[in-house]
């Protein structure tokens, strides 16, 4: 009896101190105050924080170059990631592999201060030498993204070649597939789904990256995060609060969305291993 | 046992001087072999003896380190295992997990840019062959573990190589399925007409499938020959005591003839006659090794004066179909001796403790001098 109250009032200690900012920050905006901490309660719940962001075009032209910068550092990273995890994972022993292996993966340990700086002088330098990139903007974020979440989807990819056995490889091989058929007919297909999570996982990372972007950005190129930080240092306005409130909204869809897909995939996986165990004689 | 003759005069695969070195560790050492076109060959021996190191060089997945490898006279060096008249059957099957069974069958077809219908009808053939019409369209993990099996069988056959190499294909069957599909095996490969290399670690794998079986050891083959070879005239102490249960004592030849040879064992408290001749040095330490089911037991003392002792029963297991004695010579050492049980009733039956005689017949035991 005591027990399970310790365990209930732990477990929602525990829930409170991950979600009760978020809850409030939903619940600010609905508030009509023009001050974030002052709850007007008459007026209140309003949404018209939500109205005013959607006239906001600069916060909207900024949140459309976040999706686009992400959207392109998700794929470059996804390319160059699966290249390097299969490289690291199926070219065997080679010189300089543990070199390799330690420089895609240094960027997850670099702070991103210095990566920032590096990308600048790097960009800078670049273009006094050769003319390109042209100036700072959407291309050098992109560039700078793709080089600190390349070393993540190359974890991942790594992970899941790993997991899986090169058997598979042999047999195509073996079967008369030539390297490139069997890269694109067996591996591919079989680490889609670390693809996907790393596509994923290097889109988030890019949509929330401030400080990098803050160095090699170029004027009108900011990003959805970089704006929202120069406002906030002029003050939180509440429809800042509206944004987050969607943005957490389209996080927390696409969360349940996959759960509940991936039970469905589960479930069915088992009914059908066990159907095949049932009549499966010989 | 499945004795069949073989067409000796065709060599198809010819193994020179083949090694294998993995840094420092020998994984296959000057390794020379012939096999025969149409026949089962077994590969038999422990792990980490090298014998997936052989087939794996034979598919071309590993390339021999000196000697050479010719399939059908033409030397592997450098051929790619896609391009080679080989093909594999994987211990785990290694079915793509995200095709259909009739997509995984299809694969090694594809590859050869054959026509669609030509494909299509080819798989079905294949898919009724292997007894899976109906499960075309299925994925692996919705098969039961021997229809993966005839799957992976299936997509290796369908290329119609001139070799296929099994590694361990009844290892992952239980034994109800294994004795059933080692049959199926043997009628497949009598039907097509593939010679086959099977590798395995189961002897009992190996007698049955293999018209001839290699003893691997430590990167060596160490004897090549019928499963009745191999069983009734091991050449080394290894071997004897590899295959199948035998009683192996030491002894020293005291008589040496063409037409015959004695030995004393001391442990056996016997002399041991043997009615054929061997080869060694005189007064050689040798190895005497006799099956167990080639060791009789009586109660009544025997008259004859060599290959007979005597001990008293110590353990008796029932197994059904015979009985397996442990019975304590007056040495010490224990003997391991099988009597068929061909009565029903036991009232006849050795027991426990009881004092009995062992003898065997001259030609029974197996001189070793390595």
């Amino acid at each position: 009896m005591r027990r399970g109250w310790f365990r209930n009032g732990m477990l929602g200690l525990g829930l409170a101190f991950l979600y009760v900012p978020i809850l409030s920050m939903i619940v600010f905006s609905f508030n009509n105050s023009r001050l974030v901490t002052v709850w007007d309660s008459p007026n209140s719940p309003t949404l018209r924080w939500y109205v005013r962001l959607l006239e906001n075009d600069q916060l909207l032209g900024a949140a459309w170059i976040s999706v686009l910068v992400a959207a392109m550092t998700a794929t470059g990273a996804v390319i160059l990631g699966t290249i390097a995890g299969l490289v690291l994972t199926r070219f065997g022993p080679f010189r300089g592999r543990a070199f390799l292996s330690a420089m895609t993966t240094a960027p997850l340990v670099m702070p991103e201060v210095i990566t920032g700086i590096a990308m600048l002088l790097l960009f800078v330098s670049l273009e006094q030498l050769i003319g390109w990139p042209e100036g700072r903007g959407m291309l050098t974020i992109t560039i700078a993204h793709i080089t600190f979440a390349m070393a993540y989807v190359t974890v991942v990819v790594q992970s899941r070649l790993a997991g899986f056995d090169d058997v598979l490889e042999e047999a195509a091989l073996d079967l008369g597939a030539r390297p490139a058929t069997v890269f694109f007919r067996i591996t591919l297909p079989l680490i889609l789904p670390a693809l996907v999570s790393g596509w994923l996982l290097a889109f988030t990372l890019s949509w929330d990256d401030v400080v990098i972007s803050q160095f090699v950005a170029g004027p009108g190129s900011s990003t959805l995060p970089m704006e929202i930080f120069s406002r906030v240092r002029r003050g939180v306005s509440p429809d800042i609060n509206a944004l987050a409130t969607i943005m957490v909204l389209i996080v927390a869809i696409g969360v349940v969305l996959s759960t509940l897909y991936m039970k469905r995939e589960e479930k069915r996986r088992e009914r059908e291993e066990q159907m095949a165990r049932r009549d499966g004689n010989g | 046992m499945s004795q069949k003759t073989v067409d000796r005069g065709q060599e198809y695969v010819r193994i020179e001087g083949v090694t294998k070195r993995f840094g420092d560790f020998v994984a296959v050492d000057s390794v020379s072999l012939s096999i025969f076109k149409g026949e089962i060959f077994c590969l038999l021996g422990g792990s980490g003896c090298g014998k997936t190191t052989l087939l794996r060089m034979l598919a071309g997945f590993e390339s021999p380190t000196a000697g050479r490898i010719l399939i059908d006279g033409q030397d592997m060096a450098g051929i790619p295992p896609y391009e080679r008249p080989v093909n594999m059957m994987f211990q785990s099957y290694a079915l793509f997990p995200h095709m259909t069974v009739a997509k995984n069958v299809a694969f090694g077809l594809e590859q050869e840019g054959l026509g669609k219908t030509e494909i299509e009808r080819r798989v079905g053939e294949m898919l009724e062959i292997v007894k899976l019409g109906e499960f075309a369209r299925r994925k692996p993990h919705q098969l039961s573990g021997g229809q993966r099996q005839r799957v992976a069988l299936a997509r290796a056959l369908i290329k119609k190589p001139k070799l296929l190499l099994l590694d361990e294909p009844l290892g992952a069957l239980d034994k109800k399925l294994r004795e059933y599909t080692q049959f199926e095996l043997i009628n497949l490969q009598e039907q097509l007409g593939v010679t086959f290399v099977v590798v395995t670690h189961d002897q009992e794998e190996a007698m049955t499938l293999a018209s001839r079986i290699g003893v691997m050891n430590k990167g060596q083959i160490v004897q090549v020959g019928t499963p009745t070879d191999i069983y009734e005239f091991p050449s080394s102490r290894f071997v004897a005591d590899f295959i199948g249960s035998v009683n192996m004592f030491e002894g020293q030849l005291t008589e040496d003839e063409p037409g015959h040879v004695r030995i004393r064992c001391p442990e056996l408290d016997a002399t041991v006659y043997v009615n054929h001749g061997i080869s060694a040095a005189p007064e050689a330490k040798v190895a005497v090794a006799i099956r167990p089911e080639k060791i009789e037991l009586t109660r009544s003392e025997l008259a004859a004066t060599e290959n007979r002792t005597r001990g008293t029963v110590k353990e008796i297991a029932y197994m059904g179909d015979m009985s397996v004695y442990l019975v304590r010579l007056e040495s010490g050492r224990l003997v391991r001796v099988t009597i068929p049980n061909t009565e029903r009733h036991a009232d006849e039956r050795i027991v426990w403790d009881e004092m009995v005689y062992l003898s065997w017949h001259p030609s029974s035991p197996v001189v070793l001098t390595v």
